[in-house]
């Protein structure tokens, strides 16, 4: 067979191969419907508010929920423990709850 | 069928090591007949050649082909006519390793687009032509220096040209080869083709195949005959 | 038309006949830029499809999260608070959370402890996430005992555990009645972990909060919205390991790019010249060789893609399992579902091909300008 057939060939099927992985995604994601919606009455009914991605430490396993301040850490917003602290950044607001500090007292001191 | 007139021709012009191949060549090259150009080594032949070919431009001087001008023409109509009207055959043969001979043969023909099955069957009957039909798989970097120049004139036959062109044929042929392409080019020759070539060899220049010779000396024509 | 399909087709003959000619070399070639594509695609799909999910789930998180901190640090929030807070509007449902750590040294593996206040779960029993049910290989009607802090046995048994497939939030829960929380932890009476609260008007959250923060100022609100924001950057290109990741396949990638734009070998320019000689315009060798660079890239972004895609949502994602889990001990087993991220797709398929097709093409532009005649005299 002619070179640029059989090169057409091969294209054709990882072309082909291609466009079917968003039909099966298409697919996938209908057939999680149920389970991701199961999954988040749960987090409603017990108030969740961190997936359980990093359970090495304490305070990792709810980055949202951490203080400015804990043990053994570099500096006030670092996650030393690998591999999260590479992994998630700081989160979001942890600074701003402090911002108030910086503002004149109502009552004079 | 071509000719050339003033023709001068500058290698590295402006530098200092400017060197003028060519000055001041007229020539005429007749229809249907067997050319040879001669002269020792550094006397411009294969230079005159590579304008003959269009393969170069000349730096001074016109050449007609066909009774047209083509010294101005932009190079796209260069190349056309090149492809359409010459064949080339090279002293090194020049084939491209790792392609088969039957490969080899029908690149010329790839620019037009003409279908695969069409030049291939071309390519078979010229190989057939040349005795060579049974190596037509072979890839070229296999084949014997005799049989690496009939692939090379098959190639330079693929798109039917009017004027073959051949830059030293015999140089890297032993006798009886030398004597089969002579052979060869008797063929070609009755077919009515015109043909160009270089030589040094006088079994070359001095056979009847060969109708005109020019002679060259210094980037100049000596000689006609 | 077909004139123009039957010469790319030689074109493509050609070429293919030109790579073969190092056949090791090129195959090669295609075999490391396919698994860059692959690093890269399952990186961009795997994070996004995370982020994706998380965020879909955690929509439902209490829109207000209050902490006390004492000293920069969480502090249990002392009874009064309650009351206090009742008093801001727009506050509409609150209660106290109570969650903390335990440690379990069979396994090695911290889990969180709740007592959830609307799920009847009876003195004495315990539901479990399904990762103990795996690791500890519990199941309904087991019992297991757990060693408090303060060093007495707890004897529980399991009434059910959660649902597999709401692992990706709940695989390390525990769950028991209230009153068996506070002995076990000798929580204090009154005292909660934290609150959560939720707001009538979406749009008054901050509000709230700045209410919240004026009314009880050692205390910090957590915002659902910040919730989300930390999840939408989770696995972000600019963090540590995926940074690194990117740089060096930027740097791979750049590598290949040089060797090709470089310059072309001797064998090669002289080819061209026979090409140009026999009849080839500049423009089709030029075509000649885009060919190539596209044919490379091109299948490089196909097969890399759908590798990348059959193993993060196939195959769990395999190749990451040891970098994301780190030392957990205790990691969920979750299928994500496949998000993708069009634009992800769009921008790997244009920074594979063209970037490669275009450093094919440099060196040859000046070497298929070159006068054939210069072939004549090699």
């Amino acid at each position: 067979m002619r070179p640029a057939h059989r090169v057409l060939i091969v294209f054709a099927i990882t072309a082909g191969s291609f466009v079917l992985t968003f039909v099966d995604a298409a697919r996938l994601r209908a057939q999680s419907e149920s389970a991701s919606a199961d999954t988040a009455r749960l987090v409603e009914r017990l108030g969740l508010t961190d997936p359980v991605l990093f359970t090495e430490a304490r305070y990792t396993r709810h980055p949202t929920q951490a203080d400015l301040q804990s043990a053994f850490q570099d500096h006030p917003v670092a996650f030393e423990h690998f591999p999260t602290g590479s992994l998630v950044p700081p989160p979001a607001g942890i600074l701003k709850a402090y911002e108030n500090l910086d503002r004149k007292t109502e009552a004079p001191d | 069928m071509i000719e050339l007139s003033q023709i001068r021709k500058a290698f590295n012009q402006g530098k200092h090591n400017e060197y003028w191949a060519l000055s001041g060549i007229d020539l005429a090259i007749p229809e249907n007949k067997v050319t040879a150009l001669r002269g020792p080594s550094g006397s411009g032949k294969t230079t005159l050649l590579t304008i003959l070919g269009c393969l170069a431009r000349p730096t001074e001087g016109r050449v007609r082909f066909k009774g047209e001008d083509i010294s101005g023409l932009p190079e796209r109509f260069l190349t056309d006519i090149r492809r359409r009207s010459f064949g080339f055959i090279f002293q090194q043969f020049n084939l491209i390793r790792g392609l088969s001979a039957v490969e080899n043969i029908i690149l010329p023909a790839y620019p037009a687009g003409q279908p695969r099955k069409d030049l291939l069957l071309k390519a078979e009957a010229l190989l057939a032509d040349v005795a060579l039909g049974h190596r037509r798989d072979a890839k070229v970097e296999w084949l014997s220096g005799g049989e690496q120049q009939r692939v090379a004139i098959c190639r330079a036959l693929i798109n039917d040209p009017e004027i073959l062109i051949a830059d030293e044929p015999t140089a890297n042929l032993d006798t009886k080869l030398s004597k089969e392409f002579l052979g060869i080019l008797e063929k070609l020759a009755d077919k009515g083709r015109t043909i160009v070539l270089t030589s040094h060899d006088p079994m070359v220049v001095d056979s009847d195949v060969v109708n005109f010779v020019v002679t060259l000396r210094d980037g100049r024509i000596v000689d006609e005959k | 038309m077909k004139i123009w399909i039957e010469k790319q087709k030689h074109l493509i003959d050609f070429t293919l006949a030109s790579l073969a000619r190092r056949k090791a070399k090129n195959l090669g070639l295609l075999f490391i830029y396919t698994l860059l594509v692959f690093v890269l695609a399952s990186v961009a799909l795997y994070t996004h499809a995370l982020r994706t999910e998380a965020q879909k789930v955690l929509a439902g998180s209490p829109e207000i999260v209050l902490q006390r901190l004492v000293a920069g640090r969480h502090d249990l929030i002392p009874p009064g608070y309650l009351e206090q807070i009742g008093r801001i509007r727009g506050v509409q449902k609150m209660e106290g959370r109570l969650w903390g750590y335990y440690y379990d040294s069979v396994v090695k593996a911290n889990y969180t402890f709740m007592a959830p206040r609307d799920l009847n779960i009876a003195r004495g029993e315990i539901v479990v996430g399904p990762a103990l049910e795996r690791s500890r290989g519990l199941a309904a009607g087991n019992g297991i005992s757990f060693r408090s802090y303060s060093g007495e046995l707890h004897t529980f048994i399991v009434a059910e555990a959660l649902p597999q497939a709401s692992e990706l939030v709940s695989a390390d829960l525990v769950l028991m009645h209230e009153e068996d929380f506070r002995a076990f932890f000798k929580y204090p009476e009154g005292h909660w972990t934290d609150i959560a609260m939720s707001v009538a008007n979406p749009q008054e959250v901050r509000n709230v909060a700045l209410k919240l923060m004026t009314a009880l100022p050692d205390s910090r609100p957590i915002l659902r919205d910040e919730v989300l924001r930390t999840y939408a950057s989770i696995f972000d290109w600019r963090e540590g390991i995926m940074l690194a990741l990117l740089s060096a396949a930027i740097l791979a990638f750049g590598i290949f790019a040089w060797e090709k734009a470089a310059g072309l070998s001797a064998e090669e320019k002289r080819e061209i010249g026979i090409l140009k000689a026999i009849g080839w315009e500049t423009g089709d060798v030029i075509k000649m060789k885009f060919w190539e660079g596209l044919l490379i890239s091109l299948l490089a972004f196909l097969l890399g893609y759908v590798a990348a895609y059959l193993h993060v949502f196939h195959m769990d994602a395999i190749v990451f399992e040891p970098v994301l889990k780190g030392w957990a001990m205790l990691y969920p087993r979750f299928t994500l579902p496949p998000h993708i991220d069009g634009l992800q797709v769009a921008t790997l398929f244009f920074f594979t091909v063209f970037p490669y097709t275009a450093a094919v093409l440099v060196p040859i532009w000046r070497a298929a300008t070159t006068d054939p005649d210069t072939v004549m005299r090699g």
